[in-house]
């Protein structure tokens, strides 16, 4: 017995514990959870939007689940009998009747299609809400490149996810959506006529888009953002997540909670919050009324029509730009040996322009951001955005750009709602599409420079307490208290890269790509404000402590 | 038939075609053009009614409109625009107009009833145009209002929104919400086009399809909303907002609290 080197096996002494072990013994999930369960995942607010969007998208696939239960995506003519009275009789297509069916007929039907929009809605702004994050805190450095590159592709796999969506019900609405898209591709020079057969399987609308947007919408969109996810979540464990800089967090280290039992409880807690805030939504508020907008046709056009909040930017551009420029005209009519062809500027620019490059500058990145740099080591603490100026400026910019551009979708509204003549939104809206990420750039750079001096205050010369205090011999002074050292960390420990000079080359000469990159150094920290140095804290504390504490002396002695 | 053929040469024979053409002609267009009247011409103004239009519209109106209504550089001639236009603008307030702008605004309506009938009846006295409707036209009952609805979307929706909830034109011109709005005037604005809005003759819209538009949008005025509050009835972008604003907002709001302990 004693011999044996063999622990003895197991055995559970519960009910519960036999099943438990009988799973374990044959699955193997303990050293999986044993592994996973103590992973450490640090705690700060701004880290929970990545989840939000996760519980989103598992939100939209249940109650989708449940919608296509009753859904029918055909494009076949039909009369609605149902019971929404001002559109009995009404010719119609069978999806726009099921849709309508799902909203008036079935238990429950209005109630999960509105949970399945707005969660939609929630989910892509989760989605941008994370993206912003990680970008204005620096999540997306070393090693973390791909895993940005990933998080791209999954917000324009939820944009194609809710566009597609969107035209489902084929109401008015959504088929002046498609109109435009139709209009966008037809614009591409030689191929966007054919493009937009291929599409819609011939000429606009013709019969089979629907079924189309519904397999791509139901099946390929949904299974290449769980494939994303699920290899977005294995970097999120392989590379660990990043945290806030902060006494005793390192960047060979995690500080936090682990999965089990704190993450877990959290978590699964935050799912049902999520539902819940999004249940409350739908049945108070209504969202997409089918109804209101009639079966699609394509000659009415209402009035307010714009598309979703995400996509809604790229409405705006086309509404933004103007058709001629003086006597300069965007619709060029090119002579061809064969006859005239038409290239549609006014319509390409706007609709390809803005979110070419929005995109491209958002894959590109992390890359652009390094070869700046030229720092080549792991970041696994994160920024502070005060303590990244320039590139806080640049997210700013393309914060406003964005907004400025879904305002210009919603010129009309601004124009009503506001008394102002729908002319001058427009002329005012071209200006800030331009002007407004030029100056977001520079109020949000200028803050944050202005932020990082009061941090540098702050930790040399200790917080302004408004106690003003008199010396004895008339002076007054006022007393600054010492932040304590946890506080002081955060201030003055953070990453802060120079403006780096040309390399020289092998042959002693400075070559364009290196002047550029200086160039680009330059532009991005030349007005950096250095962290305190230890010397410089020491010699602050030293002849302020000494202030203080002189004046708190006589203070007492003339209190006495 | 022999006859007719024999005296085709005859030298009168042209003059006869063309005064029977003229005449066809005329009597198409007369009739084509009275249709607009005829069907809803029910309210009839006696003469005093006529007078004291007159004294009215020259104490409140001839300042703009001129004296017999002929029109200013202020202000468009009123003859032949109707007694319908006369209670459409003055029944919801737009006239007197309260300040120039590119469009007439509502406010309170300044007279009575009565007076209101007044104006109208000398106005119509000036010279034939659309008439007040009359009640058995503008029971939203006797519409159907699916029928109501797709000409509502195909002619008015593109400025008055699907949902009847107004919509911007050009420089500071709009289209108002619709909701709300009596069914006598929803009909007088379609036959006399108010401000920036189209005429809608009953040759293009029958009085009947008039009726049907009143009762699709008295239905869609009396269900309210089906699916909870309806933000405005502005689309996605209020949509989209409330997402942001709101749904975030709360979203944020648990996030802080549930990472209170350890920040």
């Amino acid at each position: 017995m004693s011999s044996s080197t063999a622990t003895p096996a197991y055995e559970p002494k519960t009910s519960v514990g036999k099943v438990t072990n009988y799973v374990d013994s044959r699955v193997g999930g303990s050293a999986m959870v044993k592994e996973f369960g103590r992973k450490i995942f640090p705690d700060h607010w701004t880290f929970m939007f990545g989840e939000v969007a996760l519980y989103t998208f598992v939100i939209l696939l249940i109650s989708g689940t449940f919608l296509t239960f009753f859904y029918d995506p055909s494009m076949a003519e039909t009369h609605y009998e149902g019971s929404y009275l001002p559109l009995r009789g009404v010719e119609m297509s069978v999806a726009y009747a099921s849709s309508l069916d799902i909203s008036f007929d079935i238990r429950g039907g209005l109630f999960m299609r509105q949970v399945h929009h707005w969660s939609a809605l929630l989910f892509v702004a989760a989605v941008a809400v994370h993206m912003l994050r990680v970008f204005f805190t620096g999540a997306f450095r070393k090693p973390r490149e791909f895993n940005w590159v990933v998080g791209c592709v999954l917000l324009i796999m939820s944009l194609a996810a809710g566009f597609t969506g969107y035209s489902l019900p084929d109401d008015l609405l959504s088929g002046n959506g498609l109109r435009i898209i139709d209009g966008v591709m037809k614009a591409i020079p030689v191929v966007g006529t054919y493009l937009s057969f291929f599409l819609f399987g011939g000429e606009f609308p013709g019969t089979a888009i629907i079924g189309r947007l519904y397999v791509l919408h139901i099946l390929l969109i949904p299974a290449l953002i769980l494939l994303l996810i699920g290899i977005h979540l294995f970097m999120v464990v392989l590379h660990k997540h990043t945290q806030f800089p902060g006494p005793g967090r390192t960047n060979t280290n995690v500080v936090g909670y682990p999965v089990g039992p704190v993450y877990a409880a959290k978590a699964g807690g935050f799912f049902f919050i999520v539902f819940g805030i999004v249940a409350a939504i739908s049945a108070a508020f209504t969202i997409n009324p089918i109804w209101n907008y009639g079966p699609y046709d394509p000659s009415p056009v209402s009035a307010g029509t714009q598309p979703d909040w995400y996509i809604g930017w790229v409405d705006g551009a086309l509404r933004l730009m103007p058709g001629t420029i003086g006597a300069f005209d965007f619709e060029w009519n090119i002579p061809f040996p064969w006859g005239v062809n038409t290239l549609s500027l006014n319509v390409l620019i706007p609709a390809l322009v803005p979110a070419g490059i929005v995109f491209m500058l958002m894959f590109a990145w992390p890359w652009i951001e390094a070869w700046v740099t030229g720092d080549k080591r792991e970041k696994h603490l994160l920024d502070r955005p005060r303590n990244a100026p320039t590139r806080t400026g640049i997210g700013v910019a393309g914060v406003v750009f964005y907004c400025v551009l879904w305002a210009a979708a919603s010129s009309d509204l601004i124009a009503t709602h506001f008394l102002v003549s729908l002319n001058d939104v427009t002329y005012w809206l071209r200006f800030l599409a331009i002007a407004g990420p030029i100056l977001g750039f520079m109020v949000a750079r200028r803050i944050a420079l202005a932020l990082q001096r009061k941090d540098r205050e702050i930790a040399l010369h200790g917080r302004e307490t408004g106690r003003i205090v008199r010396l004895p011999h008339g002076e007054f002074i006022e007393v600054h208290e010492p932040v304590d050292e946890y506080k002081l960390y955060r201030l003055v420990s953070f990453d802060s890269p120079e403006v780096a000079l040309p390399a020289v080359d092998a042959n002693g000469k400075v070559g364009l790509p290196e002047k550029v990159r200086s160039r680009a150094s330059r532009f991005f920290f030349e007005d950096r404000v250095a962290p305190v140095t230890p010397s410089e804290l020491n010699a602050a504390h030293a002849g302020h402590h000494g202030e203080i504490a002189e004046a708190q002396d006589r203070e007492s002695i003339a209190s006495h | 038939m022999k006859a007719l053929s024999q005296s085709r040469r005859h030298p009168l024979a042209a003059v006869a075609l063309l005064l029977l053409a003229l005449l066809v002609t005329g009597g198409v267009y007369a009739f084509a053009s009275t249709a607009n009247e005829a069907k809803a011409q029910t309210t009839s103004f006696s003469e005093s009614d006529v007078e004291e239009g007159s004294k009215l519209f020259v104490a409140n109106c001839a300042s703009c409109h001129g004296l017999g209504a002929s029109g200013t550089d202020a202000a468009p001639s009123l003859i032949g625009v109707g007694a319908a236009s006369v209670d459409f603008q003055v029944g919801t307030g737009r006239m007197p107009m309260q300040m120039d702008g590119p469009q007439a605004q509502v406010k309170p309506v300044q007279f009575t009833d009565q007076q209101i009938r007044q104006m109208a009846a000398y106005v119509a006295s000036l010279g034939a145009g659309p008439a007040i409707p009359g009640e058995d036209i503008l029971d939203p009952s006797e519409g159907d209002s699916s029928n109501g609805g797709e000409l509502f979307r195909v002619n008015c929706a593109m400025c008055h929104n699907a949902a009847a909830a107004g919509g911007a034109l050009t420089r500071g011109k709009f289209a108002p919400s619709i909701d709300g709005t009596s069914p006598k005037h929803v009909y007088e604005a379609m036959v006399t086009g108010p401000q920036n809005m189209p005429v809608f003759s009953d040759a293009n819209i029958t009085p009947e399809d008039k009726q049907d538009i009143i009762a699709f949008l008295d239905t869609i005025n009396e269900q309210g909303s089906p699916g909870g509050a309806d933000l405005g009835a502005l689309g996605p972008v209020s949509e989209g907002l409330f997402t942001w604003i709101a749904g975030l907002g709360v979203i944020i709001a648990f996030t802080v609290w549930l990472t209170s302990r350890s920040s």
